[in-house]
């Protein structure tokens, strides 16, 4: 039967089991706008800026473990995905980008809204496609899903020009995918594994490093195995945080430039890092040269070319790893570590880093503690970059994985609001907190007017410090306090939300904390809360650019801290 | 400490357009100086061979070769350089030439076994075939004369021996399964 080029698509995307598309219509995409009545069963969330609809696609399939879906039309549309595109593409997030591109007779012309997509986001995406004729359209949307997924995930881009939308040719359903190019290692050698499990065995002081190819491998019971099993310390990478139980005895929290003194202490002191889906990131590792002196390194990932790229690996393992643990499991032999951890819990209790300085200003920190205590740990927050984030990662407990969605490789601001709409939309049935920094919010603020369209009940707490406050922290500590532009004129967020169609409160109180989240908990619908914290709090422990991470800084005892602080403007 | 080195990978590639491109756009944005970059067709007509010259130690260029081999179109990529392979490239030189200076030139050329193409009034274009060190010494000796252009291709490569490391049979025998390796778990089983 013959079906135009937008049928055909509509067609493979159904048989992908697409069932939301975030998009922003346009001039090359009409024809495809045009069709998508006929399939109602694509659902299609209209967003209000192109970079909403590719973060919002990445936090769903973040969410989901399915690949998420953005569609723009071609040039400026196609342009305002990249920083969506890129973020997907830093946090190995299985995105599908669609755009439009002008008719086939107009390519290479500077035709308008012409602009060469395929080339722009070649850097930044796992595979993309210019799709010069409707009859490839079923294979390459087969291929671009299962680039996607397979393997380590990431964004596909697929090209459509106008007049290929339009064109009618006989609908073929994809075959199968063959891609000789592409063959991902699955399981992992099995002498190498045997390596892995004697090193375990002899280990002293080891320690698993778990990241997010643990949450999309989706090997949380393995994990839990190995670390119980062989009595291993858990510490995780920021994107890996909920992929063990945050409250379980072998938790020792996140590592990395705001991770726990404890948790990066533990890092360097051990003699045996087992690396689990994580790709030694310079915001984890500290200075490279001297991290972990003292430990041999395990190191499992999908992803070949991350092993060796940063640090030195003596047992690489390429594969995925829910099944390379499970046929590690098998050859682990129970231990006991006690002196390790007599060791770790007194380092632990050593370095304390997440209790909450007793005061009466409104801390950040105490926000995040009571939106974690009201929502029973259970709610999915998603974040922006900078101190809310930080803090939301450190004062929030995630026992579950998919809990907490954020940027972490690209650091995107503006993640916050349209991720949380993608968050909301992959999971309804979830509690979603968008924690936002009063900065970032204002990157992508006008997706409040997609969450009230599709009506959709996310909770917005604004961390309002009336600067761009991680900036302004690494002013404070690493340029002598000179504050240049990160204080921000802030308009009433309680009055843009209002003029959106959102309730809002503005908390500057202690005491109002807890009623206020209370309030936006029972509110059937958005809500957003303004908390006008402590201007001068800073993200602590921080390991400072080119250190180690055993020389964190970390929180100053009361009497050490700076007297003038808490005067905005320094 | 590995040394830094001349490395010669050969990848076969899928024949589709803006191979070279995703080829060269990545070595660049990581960072990879080439050294050169050689490209032609196979016996197969989907598929063509690169030989790319990198330049660094062995860290280096295996983090080259892996992130090469993740370009989908990328069939297969391989280091050939410690396999002793027969490398060649070809370069055209125009040089001057008088009368008085021809001869000498048509001699130099016969000891380096290579072919002179094209005769004019003033100039001579030189074809030479070998490794580089073989070519750059007959410029170095032609140079006196006055080279007016070169054409070099850059180098090609072929391991020795039956069994080279790219048998573009088993290239093409490598299928894909259909199913993406997680796609049976719906949701998360925590969730």
């Amino acid at each position: 039967m013959k079906k135009t080029g937008a049928q055909i698509l509509c067609e493979s995307l159904v048989a992908e089991g697409v069932e939301v598309i975030f998009g922003f219509p346009g001039g090359s995409v009409l024809p495809l706008y045009d069709t998508l009545p006929q399939y109602p069963q694509l659902r299609h969330i209209l967003v209000r800026h192109e970079q909403g609809a590719a973060h919002a696609a990445d936090a769903y399939a973040r969410v989901t473990g399915k690949a998420g879906v953005c569609l723009a039309t071609s040039g400026p549309g196609a342009t305002n995905l990249v920083t969506g595109i890129a973020n997907a593409c830093l946090d190995s997030s299985p995105v599908v980008a669609i755009t439009g591109q002008v008719a086939r007779p107009f390519i290479g012309k500077d035709a308008f809204q012409e602009i060469d997509i395929t080339g722009i986001t070649l850097p930044i995406t796992k595979h993309n496609h210019l799709v010069l004729d409707a009859k490839e359209i079923a294979r390459v949307v087969k291929e671009s899903f299962y680039i996607a997924q397979a393997g380590r995930p990431g964004p596909v881009l697929m090209d459509i020009p106008r007049d290929v939308f339009q064109q009618e040719v006989e609908y073929v359903p994809a075959g199968k995918v063959d891609l000789p190019g592409y063959r991902p290692t699955l399981f992992g050698h099995p002498s190498q594994i045997k390596r892995a499990a004697q090193l375990i065995s002899s280990a002293e002081r080891p320690v698993i490093v778990a990241g997010r190819g643990v949450v999309i491998s989706r090997a949380f019971a393995e994990l839990k195995e190995l670390a119980e099993k062989a009595q291993i310390p858990v510490i995780t990478t920021l994107l890996g945080i909920g992929c063990f139980p945050e409250t379980h005895v072998l938790s020792f929290g996140w590592l990395g430039m705001h991770g726990m003194a404890y948790a990066n202490k533990a890092v360097h002191e051990s003699d045996l890092i087992v690396a689990i889906g994580m790709r030694f990131d310079d915001r984890a590792t500290g200075v490279v040269s001297a991290f972990a002196p003292k430990a041999r390194i395990v190191h499992m990932d999908i992803d070949p070319a991350e092993i060796g790229k940063n640090v030195r690996v003596d047992v690489p393992i390429v594969g995925d790893v829910k099944n390379i643990l499970q046929a590690l499991n098998t050859q682990i032999v129970p231990r006991e570590h006690v002196d390790w951890f007599n060791q770790l819990d007194q380092w632990r209790h050593e370095h304390p880093a997440l209790d909450i300085r007793e005061c009466d200003e409104l801390l950040p920190q105490y926000v995040i503690r009571q939106i974690y205590h009201a929502t029973g740990g259970d709610a999915t927050i998603v974040t922006g970059v900078g101190q809310n984030q930080m803090w939301a990662a450190q004062f929030y407990f995630y026992d579950k994985p998919h809990r907490l969605v954020s940027s972490g490789g690209l650091g995107t601001m503006g993640f916050e609001l349209p991720g949380a709409i993608g968050a909301k939309v992959g999971r309804p049935d979830a509690i979603v907190w968008c924690i936002a920094g009063d900065g970032g919010f204002q990157m992508t603020v006008q997706e409040l007017a997609t969450m009230v369209q599709e009506n959709l009940a996310i909770k917005i707490a604004i961390i309002n410090n009336g600067y761009l406050g991680m900036v302004r922290q690494w002013q404070e500590l690493f340029y002598k306090r000179c504050y240049v532009h990160t204080q921000l004129y802030n308009p009433d967020f309680v009055k843009i939300a209002e003029a959106y169609g959102v309730p809002g409160l503005r908390v500057k109180h202690k005491a109002d904390v807890i009623p206020a989240i209370e309030r936006a908990m029972e509110y059937n619908g958005p809500f957003l809360i303004d908390f006008v914290v402590e201007p001068e709090e800073n993200v602590f422990p921080i390991v400072p650019p080119g250190a180690t991470l055993v020389q964190s800084i970390e929180m100053p005892r009361p009497e050490a801290i700076n007297p003038t602080k808490g005067k905005r403007g320094g | 400490m590995t040394t830094v080195a001349k490395h010669t990978l050969v990848a076969l590639v899928e024949d589709k357009p803006g191979v070279l491109n995703r080829v060269s756009s990545l070595l660049r944005r990581r960072n990879f100086n080439i050294e050169s970059i050689a490209v032609g067709h196979t016996e197969q007509p989907d598929l063509s061979r690169m030989t790319i010259v990198v330049e660094g130690d062995d860290a280096k260029v295996e983090q080259v070769r892996k992130q090469l081999d993740k370009v989908i179109e990328v069939v297969k990529i391989v280091d050939i350089t410690d396999d002793d392979p027969v490398a060649r490239e070809l370069a055209l030189i125009k040089v001057k030439a008088t009368a008085s200076t021809r001869s000498e030139i048509i001699q130099i050329v016969d000891i380096f076994r290579a072919n002179i193409v094209d005769v004019a009034a003033d100039t001579l274009i030189v074809e030479v075939t070998g490794d580089e060190d073989k070519v750059n010494s007959l410029l170095d000796l032609l140079r006196g004369f006055g080279i007016r252009e070169i054409a070099r291709t850059g180098r090609i490569a072929l391991p020795r021996g039956g069994a080279g490391p790219l048998v573009v049979e088993e290239a093409r025998a490598l299928k894909q399964p259909l199913k993406p390796p997680r796609a049976e778990a719906e949701s998360p089983p925590d969730w």
